[in-house]
């Protein structure tokens, strides 16, 4: 079986970590912005995974597993959060909900 | 049984704060309960532990209780040092305050801050007998500051009325001038001979000064400088009078009998290092002698029954400072007692004339009381006999010694025992004019229905009548504590001078009687003349010492506080401020509120961390 | 082998790509499963055939449903898209892109110093867990408890008052 460079592995998490940034930075939609994030969760899931396959150890995945749950979960309690937020004021822009401040 | 003697300050002290911590809720008889039980205990306790040290015939006794604070070689202890001076203050103390607190529980029934007065009369009780008892000079402080704190909550005691609150302050300050000048000198002694225990620094002080040398004048002065405040002495006299404005059992307790001798106390008590500065010692006696003059003038024109006897308080403890200056230690710690019942039945006496004329004040509003109010008149017939000297009363003994002992002096001694002739010549003219003019002549204003009083404001008056009366016959214990370098009791002086002592006062008596019970000179006719009018008015306003220390000290210090109004020390701190506030504007606007900037901040820092960690 | 792990890369950063970009909420939602499964396929190429079953399971199938619920519910459809297109201005893009491309070239320069080769070999469920319920059950226990208290607190959060 042909081998395959780490490197390039860890390249691809990192891009996919980028452009979950971007987009969590960029969006104004709330929904669009909680998807971003799971991209970054899933990303550093796959750099765990990469790193697993390079010692050929089982702990890697026992780690994307945590990340799992923690992604799961993230996401119920966003997604509530989001409800509430389109109840209370008619709107997904979170640019609406700026009144914390300074 | 002496060991107990730790009880003394402590009946008043657990008083104080079963008042305080019940803060008015106990009806008003179990305050008069505790309040003037606590001290009745106290007085009994005392009078037990007296007659067992006069009878072991010891020459002093320590009891140390715990030890206070230990700072290197600084250890003063809560220790109790018990010897014939410290007894005879204790048994006044407590004898009298106690007299005085019974008389209080009917004198201020009316009042709604009954359990509040107590509290702070027990307090001053404790901080009193703390104050003679101790046995080491931080003791005394202790004690010596809280006197001075009750007898400041004590004047401003009617505190609603701005003017009561306004004497209040001024008796602290002032006072707080002479207990700064106390609190030097306890460092300075300290400084030089290692130690704060009394009879240590004094025998230290023996050893290691020579007479006249410059630390001892130092020290001698300075704590002659707490005294004179507490005392009420040139020059930090102007206090005393203003304090009337407390209830008139707090003028007879501590502006009469026991706080304001204080100062005479602390003389006597370190008078070894009063005897190696002769020439403060000599200050002492012209300081008392000028009081005695000063105090008797004003008297003569003061209108206001309690500022009269305020005047002849600070005449009379005048006298006892001429006592020590004379070194006739133990003839003003006589003078100290008897002036102590005297003052103190005057003071109670005039209260219950107070009270019985409503709240009036002023002599020239009396009149004629003579035969409504039997009690007071009685009580103010032997309480200025008393005060004058009169023969084989109280005060004619102790007054007898000093002039004699200022006689026998070398030196100034004359004109001392002149001055002191003719202050005493000065009290029996004010003192029988007020005493005229309240209860002779016409009324001229208030007539009172009945006299006020009852069982427990009258008893303690009949004891301090019979006290003034034959107080002079008690002998004190005080030859063991003065042993040393006393003026001689036997005096050797002709009868003639001895007939003009006695004769003086009752001519002052009897040109009070010319003027204002017979009538015979017109008062009217010698204020016509302008320049009694001048004396008058000076006289009045107390040689107008107030209005030159208000252009001395008052005045100068209101004009650099105006000038220094933007605070040029706080410009600093006010700095500190406005750095603090500024750097909140600047950061406060990167809370923006959007979730996103605040991601961006994160992602941002996740760079920084990044970048750090590559380079290093 | 290695050309199906070249070939699911390119799948997942183009989906990526097109969820960041989409202004239709239902298709950025299809291109994210989209993007997901490619990173499964890359998990089973990397030999984790339990991660890669789990990823397409929980992650394109459970979570994302979640995700498709939440949309029905807000009624986000075609007409938000307008929205999202006024909301998305080109000059938006510009400073996120710059943060993001420095952390790239950060994460780049930091992995670029890894050098090796991996030739994957098979880790089973087996072995998976076995390690989950041997040393890492606290894990497990811990996971379950956030699981409980995301649960109660989407339950509560999503109440209707």
């Amino acid at each position: 079986m042909e081998s395959i460079p780490i490197e390039h592995g860890l390249i691809l998490a990192a891009i996919l970590f980028s452009i979950g940034l971007i987009g969590v930075l960029t969006r104004r939609n709330i929904v669009f912005v909680l998807m971003s994030l799971e991209i970054m969760l899933n990303a550093s899931g796959l750099a765990f995974i990469v790193a697993a396959s390079r010692w050929g150890h089982a702990e890697g995945q026992i780690m994307f597993l945590m990340i799992l749950t923690l992604a799961a979960a993230e996401v119920a309690v966003g997604l509530g959060l989001i409800i509430q937020m389109f109840r209370r004021y008619k709107t997904v822009d979170i640019n609406e909900l700026s009144e914390m401040k300074g | 049984m002496l060991d107990l003697i730790w009880l003394l300050p402590t009946y008043p002290l657990l008083g104080f704060l079963a008042l305080v911590l019940t803060s008015g809720r106990l009806p008003k008889k179990i305050v008069g309960i505790i309040g003037a039980g606590s001290v009745g205990l106290s007085f009994l306790t005392a009078a037990i532990i007296a007659t067992q040290f006069l009878a072991g015939g010891e020459d002093y006794f320590v009891k140390e209780v715990w030890a206070w604070m230990a700072v290197g070689s600084f250890t003063p202890g809560f220790s109790f040092y018990l010897d014939g001076l410290s007894l005879v203050m204790m048994l006044v103390i407590t004898g009298v305050g106690f007299l005085i607190h019974l008389y209080a529980t009917g004198y201020m029934a009316d009042d709604p801050s009954f359990s509040r007065f107590f509290s702070y009369m027990n307090l001053f009780v404790a901080a009193m007998l703390m104050l003679v008892l101790g046995d080491n000079l931080v003791l005394l402080y202790l004690g010596w500051e809280g006197v001075g704190l009750c007898s400041y909550l004590l004047i401003g005691f009617w505190y609603t009325n701005p003017a009561n609150g306004y004497a209040a302050r001024k008796a602290f300050i002032v006072t707080r001038v002479g207990d700064t000048s106390m609190a030097i000198g306890l460092f300075l002694l300290f400084a030089q001979l290692g130690t704060l225990n009394i009879q240590d620094v004094l025998h230290a002080a023996e050893a290691e000064w020579a007479v006249g040398s410059g630390l001892a004048i130092a020290a001698a002065l300075l704590l002659l400088g707490g005294a004179v405040g507490k005392s009420a002495q040139l020059p930090l006299q102007t206090w005393l009078p203003d304090a009337m404005a407390g209830p008139t059992p707090i003028s007879a307790l501590i502006h009469a009998a026991t706080m304001v001798t204080a100062g005479v106390y602390l003389i006597a008590r370190t008078h070894i290092l009063f005897e190696i500065a002769p020439s403060v010692q000599l200050l002492v006696a012209w300081i008392g002698l000028i009081t005695v003059l000063m105090a008797g003038f004003i008297a003569l024109t003061q209108s206001d029954i309690k500022r009269i006897l305020a005047f002849s308080t600070m005449s009379q403890i005048g006298y006892m400072f001429l006592a020590l200056g004379v070194g006739a230690w133990s003839a003003a710690i006589f003078h100290l007692m008897t002036h102590a019942f005297f003052k103190a039945l005057l003071f109670l006496a005039s209260g219950t004339v107070i009270l019985s004329v409503h709240h009036e004040q002023n002599i020239f509003k009396m009149g004629g009381l003579r035969k409504k109010l039997p009690v007071s008149f009685a009580s103010f017939l032997i309480g200025s006999l008393a005060l004058t000297a009169f023969p084989f009363t109280s005060g004619y003994f102790s007054k007898d010694e000093i002039l004699l002992a200022a006689l026998e002096m070398d030196g100034p001694g004359t004109i001392l025992w002149v001055g002191g002739v003719l202050g005493a010549f000065l009290t029996g003219i004010y003192t029988f004019r007020l005493f005229f003019i309240v209860f002779f002549g016409e009324n001229k204003g208030h007539v009172p229905e009945n006299e006020v009083g009852g069982i427990h404001m009258n008893g303690p008056l009949f004891l301090l009548m019979i006290l003034s009366l034959v107080g002079g016959f008690i002998a004190i214990p005080v030859e063991s504590v003065f042993s040393h370098g006393e003026v001689h009791e036997e005096h050797h002086v002709s009868t003639l001078i001895h007939g003009f002592m006695i004769a003086v006062p009752l001519i002052g008596i009897v040109i009070s009687y010319l003027f204002f019970y017979a009538k015979i000179f017109s008062i009217e006719k010698l204020m016509s003349i302008p320049i009694s009018q001048t004396l008058h008015r000076f006289w009045f306003s107390g040689w107008g010492m107030d209005w030159l220390y208000d252009r001395l000290i008052v005045f100068p210090f209101l004009w650099l506080s105006k000038i220094n109004k933007a605070d040029l020390i706080d410009s600093f701190y006010a700095f500190i401020v406005k750095f603090a506030r500024a750097s909140n504007a600047m950061i406060v606007r990167t809370q923006t509120g959007y979730i996103r900037w605040y991601a961006l901040s994160i992602a941002a820092g996740l760079v920084v961390l990044i970048s750090i960690g590559v380079l290093l | 082998m290695i050309i199906l792990f070249y070939l699911a890369a390119a799948v997942a950063i183009i989906a990526t790509v097109a969820v960041v970009l989409q202004t239709n909420i239902v298709h950025g939602l299809l291109y994210l499963i989209l993007s997901l499964l490619a990173v499964a396929v890359i998990f089973y190429v990397l030999g984790a055939p339990f991660a890669a079953v789990l990823e397409a399971i929980v992650y394109a199938g459970a979570i994302m449903v979640l995700f498709l619920f939440v949309i029905m519910m807000l009624n986000l459809g075609q007409h938000t898209q307008n929205q999202e297109r006024t909301w998305l201005t080109p000059r938006g893009w510009i400073g996120p892109s710059i943060m993001a491309a420095i952390l790239l070239g950060q994460l780049l320069n930091v992995i670029s110093g890894i050098d090796y080769e991996i030739v994957p070999t098979q880790v089973g469920v087996m072995q998976v867990s076995a390690l989950l319920f041997g040393p890492y059950v606290l894990a497990v226990e811990l996971a379950s408890i956030l699981l409980l208290a995301g649960l109660v607190a989407a339950y509560h959060l999503a109440k209707t008052k």
